[in-house]
């Protein structure tokens, strides 16, 4: 059984590094890119960009990050799409597989609505100025966005790699807010037999920095579960299995409210939106069946690596060094 | 266990009836996209863009592709649904607009529950979602 675990995972991680390797568009500026996207004829991007998205929906689901934040820097690094069109799509894939997770844990209430509502206003609020920032950014100079948002992307690694959510963090005392909205609950623990119950501190600073996420998720087009899950958790005291089901939950609140500026303002192609949104999806249902007999802890930090290599490549993009080809 | 915690294990009623909206809202808006993609890349219907001009021109920014391409923005793909390119952005719309409709069945049931904070906070996010669907917000690209 590990050699199959360990096969499993290394064909995936294989697969993604040999087609980056290879794509043709990995290795060339932004000029060549255009005019090598134009030699082949129309159907090629979107076959090729299905089953990128499908292995990406695989990886995504075992190694515990959205889609969004694989897609937007790998797409932006590795195929001729311009900037805008890639955070337009990131933002419907990373709405489509929020809205898809959405039933499942609102069900089983570990996706809890009364911590989900106040925070997703914040956040969707912010997503909507961030969009339009970005839009704005990206029409003065895109390579201010694509700089900026491998920066992020190295930031995102880094906070992966580093930090270490709690599982049911202690919370001795409520505070006020928290009280007055209502923000505790309970869900029943399968793997523990017990119920837990929860509640939340620190609740009006957790709520501040749903601005900050809202921002960075409208801006780069990125699903924002990596953000929220650490401020939900580790800031505010909700427990783990909580707080991942209720980011996913938010990210179709957030993500729904910056999708409409991208899509009102054009950046939404289907000819590479829905290869995206099928593949990625189809992808994580696979992902789901093969979660069970893969290693996803060794997954998880070959898409950290994976993660680091996508923002430093955006960096060197937008810097225009070409260190990274 | 009493009756209190009994009653917070058990999903709300506005939970599952947001759930068993989304879930026949989400399937629906897939199916949407995926026959939509079929009648467009099979050319059942005529696309605004030529399919094999469309790689000459996503390395471009999105100004200057709608402006090439003489692609409108905001709702303006609406009156293009004739279009096998537009007519994608039934399924694209119907996904962003599931956010809201299942929110509108929370104001209705925190309001009988007489929640107003609440319902307060779930009106605002309709607001909030409406004005970025509609259009007004950055739609002029150009």
């Amino acid at each position: 059984m590990p050699n199959i675990r360990v096969r499993s995972a290394g064909w995936l991680i294989g697969s993604l590094l040999i087609f980056i390797a290879r794509c043709p568009a990995a290795a060339a500026t932004a000029n060549q890119v255009t005019a090598g996207a134009a030699v082949h004829a129309w159907w090629f991007w979107p076959i090729i960009l299905f089953f990128f998205c499908l292995i990406l929906g695989i990886l995504a689901v075992m190694a515990g990050v959205g889609g969004g934040v694989l897609y937007v820097p790998l797409v932006s690094g590795f195929f001729p799409f311009h900037i805008d069109f890639v955070r337009g799509v990131g933002l419907m894939v990373a709405l489509a597989g929020a809205l898809a997770a959405g039933p499942g844990l609102l069900r089983r209430n570990l996706a809890n609505l009364r911590l989900a509502l106040p925070v997703a206003l914040i956040a969707s609020i912010f997503s909507i100025l961030g969009a339009m920032l970005g839009l704005y950014l990206s029409a003065l100079n895109p390579d201010i966005i694509q700089t900026c948002l491998g920066v992020t992307i190295v930031g995102i690694a880094i906070l992966l790699l580093a930090s270490k959510n709690t599982e049911k963090p202690v919370v001795n005392k409520q505070d006020a807010i928290g009280l007055a909205l209502g923000l505790r609950g309970a869900y029943w623990d399968d793997g523990a037999r017990e119920s837990v119950e929860w509640k939340t501190h620190r609740t009006l600073l957790g709520l501040c920095m749903f601005v900050l996420v809202g921002m960075l998720a409208g801006m780069f087009g990125l699903g924002a579960g990596w953000a929220n899950v650490p401020v939900l958790n580790l800031l505010m005291g909700a427990p783990l299995k909580v707080s991942v089901a209720t980011s996913k939950f938010l990210l179709s609140i957030t993500d729904t409210s910056a999708a409409w500026i991208y899509m009102n303002r054009g950046c939404v192609i289907p000819l590479i939106a829905v290869p995206s949104i099928v593949g990625l999806m189809l992808g994580s249902l696979i992902g789901v069946k093969i979660l069970a007999v893969a290693k996803p802890k060794m997954i998880r930090y070959m898409v950290i690596a994976v993660l680091f290599f996508a923002g430093l490549k955006a960096i060197d993009k937008g810097l225009g060094l070409g260190l990274l080809g | 266990m009493n009756t209190q915690n009994k009653e917070d294990l058990q999903p709300s009623p506005e939970q599952i009836i947001y759930a068993n909206l989304l879930v026949i809202g989400v399937w629906a808006g897939i199916f949407i996209l995926v026959a939509t993609y079929v009648i467009y890349v099979t050319g059942i219907l005529p696309a605004h863009v030529d399919m094999s001009l469309i790689p000459k021109l996503w390395g471009k920014g999105v100004n200057e592709y709608l402006e090439m391409t003489h692609s409108p923005h905001g709702w303006g793909w609406a009156a293009l649904l004739y279009k096998g390119d537009f007519l994608n952005y039934l399924g694209f719309a119907f996904l962003a607009l599931m956010t809201i409709v299942c929110y509108l069945v929370l104001v209705r049931g925190y309001s009988r529950q007489k929640d107003w904070m609440y319902t307060a906070i779930a009106v605002l996010e309709i607001v909030v979602l409406s004005v970025a669907a509609s259009g007004i917000l950055g739609a002029g690209g150009h």
